[in-house]
């Protein structure tokens, strides 16, 4: 209705000619307005979401959400604001290892006896001295919560918390005072003073109960000490003291309960730290520096590295030291994965370890490793890793506990794990 | 006298619900709300933002011409407030009901002129001084078409008392007017069809004379300039020249020109009421028994005829000052060229063919 035929556009219009183009054009431009003037007033959209079938029926009226007061909901897979439920949380570490943006601080304090059990009947060994959620440096890429083994650790649909300080966006997750959490360290401390020297004896036993039982963990869990972190050490010898108790039944020598508690745990790492760290320094966990660990693993022997190749991550570091078998590894590195999980799934997350950068690549693959220290963990710890415990399924009692079978995909989260543990290595 | 602080109060109220009602307005066309927090429906959001204005610290720039500065704000409004002496509320309800009203009307309102240039000039600031010339180029050139719509009507009542053409246009044309003494259909009275009892609209002069229908549409077009409200706003276009004219102004001095700006608004409207639309009469006309007109107007001098007198008038003013905003969220700012050429060449020429032809059509009144 805008113009007539026998209007002439453009910038050549003759004088009659613009006038009446001009009138025409001005009444259709007041129609539009009025229309929607009109129709303001009478309709308006509902705040629902796409999902809802009636979501494109509003074609009319007003637009406007009234956010505070008017909210269109969240899907369900919407991932905003991070919760952490700490009385379901093992503090694997795996999220703070996983996290692209470093936003999740844990301080893992190694308890001396099972600590209890979460919803999942995963059994916690280890305390969460700190754990604590930077969401102003959250990314909202929800790797945490994938890789999460007890999904303790979820996104909720909470999109609205901004505050005036931005120290105010870092949540508290722990529920251990200060002081508490001081008790629960030297009560630790204590403990492995008692061990350090019946561990130093095991460390060579285990060494070679690992090539024989299961290459695979044994070489893991000595790749760990090397470069992995004092931090995550410490929550990994709690582990392996709930490992212990737990599994003594299985195991009745000390050197014994060792490799498998460091085979168990995630946490893998710290038991290897233990071996190294346990004989010379007990209290250290976290502050165990790369040097201290180098030398530690010098000494802890090639058993150690052995014991720690089942994970995957620490032989990253191990491989600086043996660098002849990482070249090997790597060429057959992806194929051996899916392959073999235990000893070429180590090498491969060696050689994937050296290079940081290489990690994030790394960790599509590790899925095929996964499965592997999955299964070399559920020998030990089923419950944490439900997915690990399908992989394997018939082993030993962790099969009762397969909690989520989903999840066996996660543990490929233990990519994530050979990442950390690549990234301490080169710190 | 007691009709200055009415007025003023008036245009007080009036102008806190405009910028609402602007608001509003603007924002059902573009399918929001507009303000919505402050009181029921955000309906106290320009109170709040009054506070706000007043509360600012009145800045005078250091580089300002400051005489010319502070006066500048005192004259544009004084000069638009001035022209609502000469507006008749209702039958007797007036400031001063002056002979040679809606020249005083035309002339007082184009001092305004004078206040913008002082305001752009003396800020010192070269959007202000831009803004303030375009405001003055486009305020004289549209003067033209205005005043020579004006003088259609001028013409067919035969009067510059804007009292007087209320009469004209009302029941009471008999009683009050000192020219006529009747009305006929579309004012011919040789068609011998007397409507001095019917009213209604049809005595409204855009009625009375057909061809002052026209010039009630180039009033209104002239009448937008003279406001400087879109799409006549190039002296103050936000998008090249900051704010134009009050670029400089805070505070106080800011929500004086606002005021201004909405009074002048008002006063268009009012005039265009009183001169096309039947002034302060009702739109209804007798109709049998149906005794509409009589039923919706009060007897001169009567509180009826006070309170019916205003309420039509304000709302046939309110009536346009909507029509305005709703144009204002409608069309773009015209160029300047596009400007002068509506006003010399489309504007002015029509002016003159309708006071041509207004000037035989009286010939026919009685």
């Amino acid at each position: 209705m805008m113009t007539k035929g026998h209007i002439n556009k453009g910038a050549k219009n003759t004088y009659w000619g613009s006038i009446a183009e001009g009138i025409v054009s001005l009444w259709t431009g007041i129609l539009l307005t009025l229309k929607h003037l009109f129709q303001a007033l009478r309709f308006k959209r509902e705040p629902i979401g796409v999902e809802n079938k009636d979501y494109f029926s509003f074609d009319k009226g007003i637009v406007t959400l009234q956010y505070p007061h008017e909210a269109i909901p969240v899907p369900d897979n919407g991932r905003y604001r991070l919760h952490n439920e700490i009385d379901d949380c093992i503090v694997c570490d795996l999220c703070a290892k996983i996290c692209p943006v470093n936003c999740i601080e844990i301080d893992a304090i190694k308890s001396t006896e099972e600590i209890g059990k979460t919803s999942d009947g995963s059994t916690k060994r280890i305390y969460a001295g700190t754990f604590d959620i930077d969401m102003a440096k959250c990314c909202y890429c929800g790797l945490c919560t994938t890789v999460c083994p007890t999904e303790c650790l979820t996104m909720t649909k909470t999109y609205d918390y901004s505050e005036l300080d931005i120290r105010n966006m870092v949540y508290h997750f722990t529920n251990l005072t200060p002081e508490q959490a001081e008790e629960k360290k030297k009560l630790y401390e204590e403990k492995q003073k008692e061990k350090a020297k019946p561990k130093s004896q095991e460390a060579a036993k285990p060494g070679v109960e690992n090539t024989k039982e299961v290459g695979e963990k044994s070489s893991i869990k000595p790749a760990f000490k090397p470069t992995i972190k004092p931090p995550v050490s410490p929550p990994k010898s709690a582990e392996e003291s709930n490992v212990k108790s737990e599994e003594i039944s299985g195991t009745s020598e000390s050197g014994e309960v060792k490799s498998e508690e460091k085979k168990v745990a995630k946490p893998v790492f710290k038991p290897v730290i233990k071996s190294p760290t346990s004989t010379p320094k007990p209290a250290e966990e976290t502050g165990v520096k790369p040097e201290d660990k180098a030398g530690t693993l010098d000494s802890g022997e090639v058993k150690a590295e052995e014991k720690k190749a089942p994970k995957p991550v620490f032989k990253p570091v191990i491989k600086a030291p043996s660098s002849s078998p990482k070249p090997a590894e790597e060429g057959s590195e992806k194929p051996e994965n899916t392959v073999e999980p235990s000893e070429t799934g180590e090498l491969k997350a060696e050689e994937k370890k050296t290079p940081k950068p290489i990690f994030k690549p790394v960790i599509k693959p590790p899925v095929p490793k996964a499965h592997q220290t999955g299964e070399e963990q559920a020998d030990q710890e089923n419950k944490e890793n439900k997915a690990e415990e399908k992989n394997k399924g018939s082993e030993e009692p962790k099969s009762e506990e397969v909690k989520k079978p989903a999840k066996p995909i996660f543990k490929p989260v233990i990519k994530p794990k050979p990442k950390q543990e690549g990234e301490q290595g080169d710190q | 006298m007691i009709l200055i602080p009415v007025f003023l109060s008036i245009i007080l109220v009036y102008t806190v619900f405009a910028v609402y009602a602007e608001r509003k307005i603007s924002g059902f066309i573009q399918d929001r709300y507009g303000p919505m927090e402050v009181g029921p429906y955000g309906i106290l959001q320009t109170i709040a933002d009054l506070i706000k204005l007043l509360i600012k610290e009145d800045i005078v720039p250091q580089s300002a011409d400051r005489k010319l500065f502070i006066a500048a704000p005192a004259i544009i409004f004084s000069a638009i407030f001035a022209g609502y002496a000469v507006l008749p509320f209702a039958p007797g309800l007036e400031a001063s009901r002056v002979s040679v009203g809606v020249f005083y009307l035309l002339a007082i309102i184009s001092l305004d002129v004078i206040g913008l240039l002082m305001a752009g000039w003396g800020s010192n600031n070269k959007f202000s001084l831009y803004g303030a010339i375009r405001a003055v180029a486009q305020m004289i050139s549209y003067e033209v078409p205005l005043s020579l719509s004006v003088l259609a009507v001028v013409m067919t009542c035969q009067s510059l008392d804007l009292q007087e053409i209320s009469y004209q246009q009302s029941l009471w044309i008999g009683d009050y007017s000192k020219i006529s003494d009747s009305n006929y259909l579309l004012g011919i009275e040789s068609l011998g069809i007397n409507i001095t009892e019917v009213g209604g609209f049809l005595t409204w002069n855009i009625f009375r004379n057909p061809v002052l229908m026209l010039s009630f549409v180039v009033f209104f077009v002239a009448s937008l300039a003279e406001c400087n409200r879109a799409p006549f706003d190039i002296p103050e276009a936000e998008s090249e020249l900051v704010a134009g004219f009050h670029t400089e102004y805070t505070g106080f001095r800011f929500a004086i020109l606002f005021l201004g700006e909405y009074a002048i608004m008002l006063l268009v409207s009012f005039l265009a009421s009183i001169l096309f639309l039947g002034s302060w009469n009702s739109p209804f006309p007798n109709m049998g028994f149906l005794r509409l007109a009589d039923w919706t107007n009060g007897y001169p001098g009567t509180f009826s005829g006070i309170a019916w007198g205003t309420f039509w008038l304000i709302s046939k003013a309110f009536s346009l000052i909507g029509l305005q905003m709703v144009i204002r969220w409608t069309y773009p700012r015209l160029r300047v060229d596009q400007l002068m050429f509506l006003c010399w060449k489309v504007l002015t020429p029509l002016a003159l063919i309708i006071i041509l032809i207004s000037g035989f059509w009286r010939l026919m009144m009685n």
